[in-house]
């Protein structure tokens, strides 16, 4: 029997290892899987990479993975914002390494990876800075730049609803790098306010099919906060 | 010299989204087009975390937190309006999909080539965003801001002195002074503000500038 579901955060990120890399789900506070991520601060490794929109915001979920001084490196395309400071505190130290992607390239090479693709060629970036040294091409008159996928050891992300073999829907803007994460990532782990019976979710409006995930964790409705 | 109010630049872009556009505002001063838009028009505003249909900010008390725009205010869904995840919304902007997007900008150049992300300054944290995504991919790039900045250079120059967001990327901009053409023949003056003359537009900007 396919059974995805796990009793607790702590037990569904107990092989995230130091040097691991990273997907979190979220953009600002939106789908940011706050359980998930405190089980991984309690955890107790480091070094991390971790793949998300943004660095951090407030004091919660990544901004609190941040504050505690777990990751090495980042790889987003909006860091800096007004409540992003404990990750500004920590770029200004050097102690975090940033890696800036526009954003629709950060969700296209998150595609590519789950997709099984070996590059894209992107419109996006190309002529400026965030595309020196990469190699391009003219393709129908408009020019392109060569970018390689983002994989991951591991996915958190916050959907809303999951069954045990791992089908899930979202709600609302929530949903934003989460169906994508899920399928780049080797492991995926997902937190949702509720797991039904198998055939609760409507065949026809599953998001994120059960192939692409390997844990679900139950960990009530939770309000996102602003911001 | 009759100066427009940001509003006011708001109120003129708003004009010139016709019925039936999809369109994405950049954060910032764009976002303020949204309260102008003609309300005998269906115009779908998209925004890049995912959702096409984005309605009002709700009443005070009524936000959904996991209900936000691209500058992680609370917003609504229009009846109709849909969600999608990131891959999806980025496809709508980088594959032509959008009709008009609007862009705050720190410099266009008169061929539409456009800074909007970085100033260049070594001790600024950067960060890019949906910009240059949204700069390439819309169907139409319009840029709104002030023309001049607060020591009174142009931000409409020849060449982009900071970094580039996109190349050949923006068709009009709309600031408190004029709005222009730009593109592959250079910088035209589509109105000026009660006021102005072309000469002294020219000696403001310090580019070539017709008619």
């Amino acid at each position: 029997m396919i059974d995805k579901s796990f009793e607790s955060p702590s037990a569904a990120v107990a092989d995230i290892f130091d040097g691991a890399s990273v997907m979190i789900g979220g953009f600002g506070t939106a789908g940011m899987p706050d359980d998930l991520i405190d089980a991984l601060i309690a955890r107790g490794v480091g070094n991390l990479t971790i793949i998300n929109n943004n660095a951090g915001n407030g004091e919660t979920g990544l901004a609190a993975l941040i504050k505690a001084g777990r990751v090495k490196k980042i790889i987003c395309s909006f860091p800096r914002q007004t409540d992003s400071h404990h990750f500004d505190a920590r770029y200004r130290a050097g102690e975090i390494e940033l890696e800036l992607v526009p954003q629709g390239n950060l969700a296209a090479r998150i595609q590519a990876a789950g997709a099984g693709l070996g590059a894209i060629f992107t419109p996006t970036g190309f002529g400026t800075a965030l595309a020196e040294g990469k190699e391009t091409r003219r393709i129908d008159g408009k020019d392109h730049v060569l970018e390689y996928p983002i994989h991951a050891d591991f996915a958190l992300i916050k959907a809303h609803k999951g069954d045990r073999w791992g089908n899930l829907i979202y709600r609302k803007t929530a949903r934003n790098f989460g169906p994508i994460m899920a399928m780049a990532a080797k492991t995926s782990i997902v937190q949702v306010s509720e797991i039904v019976p198998l055939g609760a979710l409507d065949p026809e409006t599953i998001v994120t099919p059960g192939i692409f995930v390997q844990r679900v964790v139950e960990t009530g409705a939770q309000a996102s906060t602003a911001a | 010299m009759n100066r427009l109010s940001r509003d006011q630049i708001a109120a003129r872009v708003a004009k010139d989204i016709p019925e039936g556009a999809y369109v994405n505002l950049g954060i910032g001063l764009p976002t303020k087009v949204a309260n102008f838009l003609p309300v005998d028009r269906d115009i779908l505003l998209q925004s890049e975390n995912g959702l096409l249909g984005m309605g009002p900010a709700p009443a005070p008390g009524e936000e959904d937190w996991e209900l936000i725009n691209a500058g992680k205010q609370a917003v609504t869904l229009l009846t109709g309006g849909a969600y999608f995840h990131h891959a999806d919304s980025f496809a709508m902007m980088r594959g032509g999909h959008i009709d008009i997007c609007v862009l705050g900008a720190f410099q266009v150049s008169v061929k539409g080539d456009l800074a909007n992300w970085h100033t260049g300054d070594p001790s600024a944290i950067p960060a890019v965003g949906g910009a240059m995504d949204l700069a390439v991919g819309a169907k139409q790039t319009f840029v709104m801001m002030e023309l001049l900045t607060k020591e009174g250079e142009s931000k409409l120059v020849e060449r982009c002195s900071y970094p580039l967001t996109g190349l050949a990327c923006v068709s009009r901009v709309y600031t408190d002074l004029a709005v222009f053409d730009v593109g592959p023949n250079g910088a035209s003056v589509v109105e000026m503000v009660d006021g102005l003359t072309l000469d002294e537009l020219r000696r403001m900007t310090g580019v070539a500038l017709t008619a």
